[in-house]
């Protein structure tokens, strides 16, 4: 029996389609998984196979026709033996069943073809209305943890430099001389054994703040903050974990080389037991780490030195946080979603101004939180536009991107328009001369370029 | 201090006492590796046997305020310090009744409300972690202190050298217990270590005391000096109780791992120092208990160690339902 092909829908969100071009003619022998037309949306150009096999009988919507509403005949097949005569009959029968329609993902019945529930976006935060003042993320910083000292008598800090020398960075300028010795303490650089020491005082009881001068060296305190700090509660069946935050500057400062420019995000985002945030501005970084230094749980804080100096109007208002797990969609768009984090933020922002004028329309998701993860926002935002790109300081391997790519598959895999993309710094350790520094890391070009290559533009 | 004669220092019940604390341990342990060998627990168990006067030398003096953490040759430090026996035999058995409810298992038991803060999986750990919770003490001023208990193996780790040096420069009151029992894992002392442990302490300038680990006396008045020191605010002190290890690094080790590293002659030699009958000897001697009181203890500490492992046993596994963001987040 002759039968009707009908315009697809090639992605949930598909309407309408043109048609680009025939691949076969009218008379044509078709074979199962032939492609037999190329059709174009507004946002990709796809290729329509053959289902069944037979003869291409009639092409009704000749290449060139657009917007062709989603299931409207666009051929007849014939089957062998059949004339033309079948083919009226085919036009005429009624309600043709859609050919190929993709399920909404919610549709889907049966646990073994469900994909994962979608996640939902994190609950959104309270919209702050007070007072700012312009501060720079170093002193945001500082007053989120002068703050947090002032209404908890536990919490103090402990680092390398961090009491008379005021920190490396100069984050802790004033606690020593408003908290004293006691509560603003200087160690020896010795990161395995004051860390273990941050441990110890968190199971006696207190909060410490453990401040490495950046986390490069805490890669010698791994143990503790792995072992220590993230297992505890767990190991021991809820009796105690360690409620404290190891904070510091992470990724690559400038200049510095391999050593010290290294961005620990998947490092400790891996970690069941941990929680792990990453601020941009100013008051993502006085919020999320009053609320690190409230959470009973270990934060780890990843800083950015580059950004210590950077202005930005930051709330004044002590009560104000920014809840751990939330990611912030800093620019709305519909075209592409790029999520980021920390000093790339500034690099995503700017790509996506550059994007802008030239048509694409990017949303911009800072992500903040890097555990636990905000994925409903990030995958809510894909729903909108099908298409993601993460950028990040880190390797592309085993990166905070990896789990984005992963996650979106398994949250909006039938919205994806275009395969994730992922930015990173080269798969080399951070180069020291300054043109390979800058060949290194992500920047608004390569941003801009991956956004162009999902948007297929 | 010489092993033979009365100690008029302690009270017959008091010498019962330390007498009742390590048959315990060593009843328990003995259990423990008879379990171990016939593959009735999910995992390895490293035998605290030989060892028994240091763990409960120290412990039978502390506050239950005051911490001690130690390694994964832990259950002694545990039951020394007052960790319940069946809640003991219940986690190395992995069940839900546990004192981690199973999640932590032999090389994990913490009893935080005794000041347990955990035997260690990883060599060394708990050097700094108690000296982290003396910190805390030496805070809060609330006079606890911290004791860490550690191998000679765990004595070639930096964070040794790192904790001595920080604790001596901020008077922490902390004691460094390093149980030197001849062995890391299957390596001799002489073979991995230079010099004497207790030494290291020296350029430092940390109170340091070599003694005889097998004699719980011995032990038990360093350690009264140690947390006097401690309490009084004058830092740490490091104690190298020398000892031995009975048993080998892990039960079961001989099948698989051909050839040895002591001879069985060596291990009976060291096993006249056991500190069990040295120190029934000594009570006995001094006519401060009879063997009559003694093997009614024996007969107790047997009964508890049944009661424990029938507990145990008739205990549920975890729940797989159970196991939620509870214990990952608090």
């Amino acid at each position: 029996m002759a039968t009707q092909i009908l315009m697809p829908a090639l992605s949930p969100t598909m309407t309408e389609g043109n048609i680009a071009k025939w691949h076969k003619r009218e008379g044509d022998a078709v074979s199962s998984g032939d492609l037999l037309a190329e059709i174009e949306t507004d946002k990709a150009t796809m290729e329509l196979e053959a289902v069944d096999e037979g003869i291409l009988g009639r092409i009704i919507a000749s290449e060139g026709t657009e917007n062709i509403a989603v299931n409207t005949p666009i051929a007849v097949l014939l089957a062998d033996g059949e004339d033309a005569s079948a083919i009226d009959a085919a036009a005429a029968a009624p309600e043709p069943a859609p050919v190929e329609a993709v399920p909404e993902p919610d549709a889907a019945s049966g646990p073994e073809e469900a994909p994962a529930a979608a996640p939902t976006p994190a609950p959104a935060e309270p919209e702050y209305t007070g007072e700012t003042q312009t501060l720079t993320v170093r002193e945001a910083l500082r007053d989120a943890m002068a703050e947090e000292m002032r209404d908890d008598d536990n919490v103090f800090l402990m680092g390398e430099e961090v009491a008379e020398y005021q920190g490396a960075y100069k984050v802790s300028q004033g606690l020593l001389e408003e908290f004293g010795a006691k509560r603003v303490i200087d160690t020896p650089i010795t990161e395995h054994g004051f860390t273990g020491l941050g441990v110890g005082a968190a199971f006696g009881g207190l909060r410490p703040i453990v401040e490495f001068m950046t986390f490069n060296f805490a890669m010698q305190a791994m143990d503790h903050i792995i072992n220590s700090a993230a297992k505890t509660l767990y190991m021991s069946g809820g009796q105690m974990g360690a409620p404290m935050v190891l904070r510091g500057p992470n990724g690559a400062a400038a200049g510095v080389a391999a050593q010290h420019s290294q961005c620990f995000a998947s490092w400790y985002a891996h970690v069941p037991g941990l929680k792990v945030v990453s601020p941009w501005s100013g008051a993502d970084a006085k919020g999320l780490l009053k609320s690190a230094i409230r959470d009973p749980n270990p934060v780890i804080v990843l800083e950015n030195e580059i950004l210590y100096g950077q202005s930005f109007e930051v709330p004044t208002d002590p009560d104000f946080v920014v809840p751990i797990g939330k990611a912030k969609i800093e620019r709305p768009g519909a075209d592409v979603t790029i999520t980021s984090f920390s000093l790339m933020m500034n690099v995503v922002m700017e790509a996506a101004e550059a994007l802008a004028a030239e048509g694409i329309d990017a949303e911009v998701i800072n992500l903040r939180s890097l555990r636990p993860f905000d994925a409903g926002t990030v995958a809510e935002s894909v729903r909108k536009t099908n298409r993601i790109v993460n950028v990040e300081e880190g390797w592309a391997f085993a990166g905070i991107g990896s789990e984005i790519a992963a996650l979106m598959m398994e949250h909006a895999f039938d919205y994806l328009d275009a395969p994730v993309k992922r930015v990173c710094g080269e798969d080399v350790p951070m180069p020291y001369a300054k043109n390979l520094e800058a060949m290194y890391l992500p920047d608004v070009a390569k941003v801009v370029q991956a956004a162009k290559d999902v948007c297929y533009a | 201090m010489t092993s033979s004669g009365a100690d008029t220092n302690f009270s017959n019940e008091q010498m019962l006492g330390f007498y009742r604390d390590m048959l315990r341990i060593r009843r328990v342990e003995e259990q423990l590796g008879k379990d171990s060998l016939a593959g009735n627990l999910p995992g390895a168990v490293h035998l605290y046997i030989g060892q028994e006067a240091v763990g409960v030398g120290i412990c039978s003096q502390l506050r239950d305020d005051d911490w001690i953490a130690s390694n994964h040759r832990g259950h002694g430090h545990f039951l020394a310090k007052g960790g319940d026996t069946k809640l003991l035999v219940a986690e190395v058995y992995g069940r839900k009744t546990g004192i981690c409810r199973g999640h932590g298992g032999s090389m994990h038991v913490a009893d935080f409300s005794k000041g347990i803060i955990g035997a260690n999986g990883i060599v060394g750990a708990g050097i700094s972690i108690t000296t982290g919770a003396a910190w805390a003490a030496q805070l809060d001023g609330n006079g606890a202190v911290g004791v860490a208990f550690f191998g000679d193996g765990a004595a070639n780790q930096g964070v040794l050298c790192e904790a001595l040096n920080v604790s001596t420069l901020w008077k922490l009151p902390v004691i460094f217990v390093c149980e030197n029992n001849g062995f890391s894992e299957f390596s001799p002392y002489s073979t991995v270590t230079s010099g004497s442990i207790a030494d290291r302490a020296k350029p430092y300038g940390a109170a340091h005391e070599t003694i005889d680990g097998n004699d719980l006396i011995e032990v038990w008045q360093c350690a009264a000096r140690a947390i006097r020191r401690a309490r009084d605010g004058k830092g740490p002190t490091l104690i190298e109780a020398r000892t031995y290890r009975h048993s080998g690094h892990v039960v079961g080790e001989h099948t698989f791992l051909s050839g040895t590293y002591r001879s069985e002659e060596e291990v009976e030699q060291k096993k006249a120092g056991d500190p069990i009958p040295a120190f029934a000897k000594r009570i006995l001697e001094a006519g401060q208990a009879s063997q009559a009181d003694l093997d009614r203890i024996d007969a107790e500490i047997t009964a508890e160690v049944a009661e424990a492992v029938a507990f145990a046993e008739e205990s549920p596994y975890p729940d797989p339902a159970d196991q939620g963001a509870g214990y990952m987040f608090a």
